[in-house]
C-alpha cells in the first residue's frame, strides 16, 4: 500500500499547525534567560514598546503547580525568580502582530545575578557548582553479571578505550508549534507532537483542569525523531497560559533559531571500556562506564541512561559484565529524547571499541565479531536469554557480501598504496535495538485502543499514536484491513484527539507498529466478536455484520477494544536490572565505505550497506525509507553535525552553520532485510524506527580508521577534528595506508 | 537598526501573476514573499523550514526559476510571475507517491518544486546529477533515496508520455 497521506503532502494540501485557518488570534512568544544560572534580580520592559497592547504572562499566572509534569516534577513552566540554563523561559508575550511581538521580546531585559554554573559533564563538579543532590548525579544505574574484576584480572589481554559523542539537533523540518484556544469552558490545544497524552497530563497538572475541560489534538507533524516527545508540553502550556489570560486563540510557533537554541538535543556521552579477552579474541569481561550530560532538569535522562547502559555491551556473549551509568546535572539546555534514546551513544563506543580491540590484538574485526556475536541460548548483559531464532551471523554475512567487503579491502590496499591524497576504507558495525519500553515499561503504560465499526460497515482505528512521517497511518490501515479482510478504503484512522481516542501510549521507542499494531489486531478481533462473528470471518461477512449491528442498534456506538498484555515469559527486575529488558531485539550489520581526502581532511561516505532483521517487514517502501533516513541522520551525527556551545546553549543555532547532510553529501543507502517473524508483534513485526541510527557512526569511524590508520574515538569527526588527529600522529605513519604526505 | 516600535512603513500595493492569474496585495514593503503567500494569500503549501535560504522548504518559481521565497521581499515580484506547489498537476506526482519521496511532508512541497523543475528541464542532467541539483532541499526523513528515485521515474514517465503523446 502507498503512503496514505502522500498525495496531500506532495501537493501541499496537508495542513500543519501553522497552516490551520484561525481568526482573531494572537501570536505568542517567549522571553528567555540570558544566563546559565542565577537569581533573576530584575525584568526591565523597554520604553520603546507600548506594553498596554500586549498580553504578558509570568509564573504568577499559572493556576496550579509551576511544573511541567514528566518523570520528576522539577522543571518549571516559567522560571520563578531563578534560572538554571540559558534560554529558560521567563515570560510570555502575545500580540496580534508577529513582527510586533518579536520586537517586544527584544525589548525585555532579564537581569540575572550570576552564580557558578556546571558546564562540563565530564569533570566532577566543584562544590559551588553542585545543584542536584550531593554530586550533581541525576541518576545512577548499574548492571552486573558474573564477577568482572576477577575475570579482568585473569584475562590474557585487556584493552581499554574512551569514546565520546556530541549532542545532535533533531532538525525536524517543521519547527515546533501549538495553538491554544477556549471552546466554551474547554481548553483545546492543537499542535505538532508525538505524545498527545503527555501534553494532556502536563496541561491538567499545571492548569489544574480536569480531563473534561482540556483536550489535546495532534496536527500533522513534520518530523519528530524524539524532539516532539516531551518538549511539546512546554509550548502547549505557554500557548495555553496566554490563551487563558487573553481569552483569545494564541498561536506559538518557534522559528528555526529559537527551535534549535531552546529545545532538547541528543545527550552528549562519554563511555569508557575495559575489556578482557582470550588471545584468540573471545570476550571474557566487559567493564563499561557510561556518562551522559542531562542538562539543567531531569526530563527523560534517567530513561535515556537506562537504554544506553542496556545496549552498551553490544550483541555479544560475555559472562562477566559490569556497566555503570550516570546522568549528570549541568546548566546546559536540557537534553532529551532523540531517536535511539541513548543506545546510539553507547553502541558507537562499543562498536568502535571492537575495532580498537581487533587492531590491538591483531585479529580481523569481522572474525572478532563472528566469535562473539550472540548465539541462541546465550544471554545479554542483563541476563536475558536470546532465543528468537534470528541468525545474527547471517545478518553480518549478508552485509559483507552486499558490500563486497573482502574484495574492497584488497582494492583499498592497492588504491591507498598509490594514491597521493585519497585514502579509502570500509568499516563494519554489528548492533541491536530493543523495541518498546524497557523492562516493565509497557505494562506500566497500560495502553488501550479501540477499533470502531462504522454504520457503513467500515472500521475506524482510535489510537493516540501519531503520524510524523514514519508511516503510522499507512501501517495501521494495513493491519486493520488485513486482520478483517477489508479493503484499505474501508479503514479510517481517527485524528489523535484526547477527547475521542483512548491512551494507546506515546509514539516513541519503536513501539507503534510492534506493540500498538498488536492492539489493533486484537481490538479488530474483539469488534468481530461483538457482531457475532468468530476470528475466521473476513471481508464482506464482517462488513455486513457491522452494518446489521448498526441497523439493530441505531445510534449506539460499536467498537472492539484491546489493552496491552505482556507476552508470556517476560521477567524484569527494575531494582537489580536483571532479566528481559525488551520483548524483542532487532539485529543489524552495517558496512560503510569512506574516502578521506588528506588535503581537506574531508570524509565522504561513498557506499553504505544496511542489513537488518526486524521480524516481518510489513510495508517494504516505508521500512526501507526508515532505514535510509536513519542512516543519513547517522552519517550527519558521525561527520558533520556539531553543536557549538556558549554557556551551555547552542551558539550555532542556524542551518547555515549547523550542517545536516544534503542529497549531495551521501551515497545511495543500500538496504536489505532478513525476515524472522516475531510471534508477539503485529503481523510478525519488530520495532524498526530507531535501529538505523545506532550503526552508521561506528561503521563510518571504523572505516576512517582502516583508511588512515588513525584511531578516531569521538564524533562528530569533522574535518577540523580529523586534521588534529592525523597531524598528531603523522610522524607515526599509517598502518593500512601509504605514509601520509 | 531596528525601526522604532509602532512606526511601520505604509503598506504598498503589489501586483504580480500568481499561478497563472493576476493578484494584487497590500503588503509591508519588507514582507517576505513566503509570508505574503502563506498568511495573506492563504497558499499554505509553501512551508517555512529555516527562514534563511538553507533548507529549500519554501521553494517557489520566480519567472520559472526555483527560488527560496523566504529570501524574496514581496516588492521584488511586482510585475513578475510566481508559481507555487498549488500550481502543479497532482496526477503527475504518482512516482513521488510510489517511491517514498515523502515522509513527514514538511520539506516535501519544496522538494517537489525542485524535482518538477528538473523534470521540466532534463537537459540540466547533461551537466549536473540529480543529487547535486536536489542539494538545496534539505530532508531529514528519507535519506534522499526516495526523492532521487522519484525524480528518475518522473523523468522516465515524462519521456514516455511525450513519445506516446
Amino acid at each position: 500500500m502507498k503512503r496514505r497521506e502522500a498525495l496531500a503532502k506532495l501537493t501541499g494540501r496537508e495542513r500543519y499547525v501553522d497552516d490551520l485557518p484561525l481568526e482573531g488570534f494572537l501570536w505568542g512568544m517567549t522571553v528567555r534567560s540570558p544566563a546559565p544560572r542565577g537569581r533573576v534580580t530584575a525584568i526591565r520592559f523597554g520604553k520603546d514598546v507600548d506594553w498596554s497592547q500586549f498580553v504578558v504572562v509570568d509564573h504568577r499566572d499559572i493556576p496550579g503547580p509551576n511544573v511541567v509534569a514528566l518523570i520528576e516534577e522539577d522543571q518549571p513552566v516559567l522560571a520563578a525568580g531563578y534560572v538554571r540554563h540559558v534560554h529558560e523561559p521567563v515570560l510570555l508575550l502575545a500580540h496580534p502582530s508577529r513582527e510586533a511581538v518579536r520586537r517586544a521580546v527584544r525589548s525585555v531585559e532579564v537581569v540575572v545575578g550570576p552564580e557558578p554554573a556546571a558546564l562540563d559533564f565530564r569533570v566532577p563538579p566543584a562544590p559551588e557548582q553542585i545543584q542536584y543532590g550531593s554530586d550533581n548525579v541525576i541518576k545512577h544505574l548499574k548492571i552486573e553479571k558474573g564477577d568482572v574484576e576477577r575475570a579482568l584480572a585473569g584475562a590474557p589481554v585487556v584493552v581499554a578505550g574512551t569514546y565520546e559523542t556530541g549532542a545532535q539537533e533533531h532538525v525536524y523540518l517543521e519547527t515546533q508549534g501549538m495553538i491554544a484556544q477556549l471552546e466554551g469552558d474547554v481548553l483545546v490545544v492543537k499542535g505538532s507532537m508525538q505524545c498527545p497524552y503527555y501534553v494532556l497530563k502536563a496541561l491538567q497538572h499545571a492548569l489544574t483542569r480536569d480531563a473534561t475541560r482540556v483536550r489535546v489534538i495532534q496536527t500533522p507533524t513534520g518530523g519528530g525523531f524524539g524532539g516532539k516527545e516531551e518538549f511539546p508540553s512546554h509550548i502547549a502550556l505557554h500557548a495555553a497560559l496566554l490563551a487563558l489570560k487573553s481569552g483569545r486563540p494564541v498561536k506559538l510557533i518557534y522559528d528555526r533559531g529559537e527551535d534549535m537554541a531552546a529545545t532538547t538535543k541528543r545527550h552528549p556521552a562519554l563511555v569508557r571500556h575495559r575489556t578482557g579477552l582470550t588471545r584468540d579474541g573471545r570476550l571474557v569481561a566487559q567493564d563499561i562506564e557510561v556518562v551522559i550530560d542531562g542538562g539543567a532538569y531531569v526530563t527523560l535522562s534517567p530513561v535515556v541512561l537506562s537504554r544506553a547502559i542496556i545496549h552498551a555491551a553490544g550483541p555479544y556473549a560475555c559472562e562477566h559484565v559490569r556497566i555503570t551509568g550516570r546522568a549528570m546535572f549541568t546548566n546546559a539546555v536540557p537534553f532529551g529524547a532523540f531517536r535511539g534514546f541513548g543506545a546510539p551513544q553507547s553502541q558507537f563506543a562499543g562498536e568502535r571499541h571492537m575495532d580498537v580491540i581487533a587492531a590491538t590484538i591483531g585479529i580481523d574485526p569481522v572474525e572478532l565479531r563472528r566469535i562473539n556475536l550472540l548465539r541462541d541460548g546465550q544471554t545479554t548483559a542483563t541476563g536475558q536469554v536470546i532465543r528468537d531464532g534470528a541468525d545474527r551471523l547471517a545478518v553480518m554475512e549478508r552485509a559483507l557480501e552486499l558490500s563486497s567487503y573482502r574484495d574492497k579491502q584488497r582494492e583499498h590496499a592497492a588504491f591507498n598504496a598509490t594514491h597521493p591524497t585519497l585514502r579509502r576504507g570500509s568499516g563494519l558495525a554489528t548492533f541491536y535495538h530493543g523495541a518498546g519500553f524497557t523492562g516493565g515499561g509497557e505494562v506500566a503504560l497500560q495502553s488501550r485502543l479501540r477499533v470502531a465499526g462504522r454504520p457503513d460497515g467500515g472500521v475506524e482505528v482510535l489510537s493516540a499514536n501519531i503520524e510524523m512521517g514514519q508511516g503510522t497511518l499507512t501501517v495501521f490501515t494495513e493491519l486493520a484491513a488485513t486482520r478483517l479482510g477489508l479493503a484499505p478504503e474501508d479503514v479510517t484512522i481517527a485524528e489523535a484527539d484526547t477527547g475521542r481516542v483512548p491512551n494507546s501510549g506515546p509514539t516513541v521507542a519503536s513501539r507503534t507498529t510492534m506493540i500498538v499494531g498488536g492492539l489493533i489486531e486484537r481490538a479488530a478481533d474483539d469488534l468481530r466478536r461483538h457482531v457475532g462473528l468468530d476470528d475466521s470471518a473476513r471481508g464482506a461477512a464482517v462488513k455486513q455484520s457491522i452494518q446489521r449491528w448498526h441497523r439493530e442498534h441505531p445510534g449506539e456506538p460499536l467498537f472492539g477494544e484491546a489493552a496491552y498484555e505482556k507476552p508470556p515469559g517476560i521477567v524484569w527486575d527494575d531494582q537489580t536490572y536483571r532479566g528481559d529488558a525488551y520483548g524483542a531485539f532487532a539485529w543489524a550489520a552495517y558496512v560503510a565505505e569512506v574516502e578521506v581526502d588528506l588535503r581537506t581532511y574531508t570524509t565522504r561516505v561513498i557506499d553504505f550497506v544496511a542489513v537488518q532483521e526486524v521480524g516481518k517487514v510489513l510495508n517494504p517502501t516505508l521500512a526501507k525509507g526508515q532505514v535510509q533516513g536513519g542512516v543519513v541522520q547517522g552519517i550527519g551525527w558521525a561527520l558533520m553535525e556539531e553543536c557549538k556551545w556558549r554557556d551551555g546553549a547552542m551558539a550555532n543555532n542556524q542551518l547555515t552553520n549547523y550542517l545536516i547532510p544534503t542529497s549531495h553529501d551521501v551515497p545511495p543507502v543500500r538496504v536489505a532485510f532478513l525476515e524472522n517473524p516475531y510471534p508477539h508483534g503485529a503481523g510478525g513485526a519488530k520495532g524498526l524506527g530507531e535501529l538505523p541510527i545506532d550503526g552508521p557512526a561506528p561503521a563510518i569511524l571504523n572505516a576512517v580508521a582502516r583508511a588512515t590508520g588513525a584511531e578516531p574515538r569521538a564524533i562528530p569527526l569533522t574535518p577540523e577534528n580529523l586534521m588534529e588527529l592525523l597531524d598528531g600522529q603523522a610522524k607515526v605513519g599509517a598502518q593500512h595506508a601509504a605514509p601520509l604526505r | 537598526m531596528l525601526r522604532p516600535y509602532g512606526k511601520r512603513m505604509p503598506a504598498i500595493a503589489i501586483t504580480f501573476t500568481l499561478n497563472g492569474s493576476p493578484v494584487t496585495v497590500d503588503v509591508d514593503p519588507a514582507a517576505r514573499l513566503l509570508d505574503t503567500l502563506r498568511y495573506q494569500l492563504t497558499l499554505t503549501g509553501t512551508k517555512e523550514g529555516c527562514g534563511e535560504g538553507e533548507c529549500g522548504a519554501c521553494t517557489v518559481y520566480l519567472d520559472g526559476l526555483p527560488v527560496n521565497s523566504c529570501l524574496v521581499p514581496t516588492y521584488q515580484v511586482r510585475g513578475h510571475r510566481v508559481e507555487t506547489v498549488e500550481s502543479l498537476d497532482p496526477g503527475a506526482l504518482e512516482p513521488f507517491e510510489r517511491c517514498g519521496a515523502t515522509q513527514c511532508g514538511a520539506c516535501t512541497p519544496g522538494v517537489v518544486m525542485t524535482a518538477w523543475w528538473i523534470r521540466e528541464h532534463p537537459e540540466l542532467l547533461e551537466t549536473h546529477d540529480t543529487r547535486e541539483l536536489m542539494a538545496g532541499n534539505l530532508c531529514r526523513c528519507t535519506g534522499y533515496d526516495g526523492i532521487i528515485d522519484s525524480v528518475k521515474e518522473a523523468l522516465e514517465a515524462r519521456g514516455k508520455g511525450k513519445r506516446e503523446g
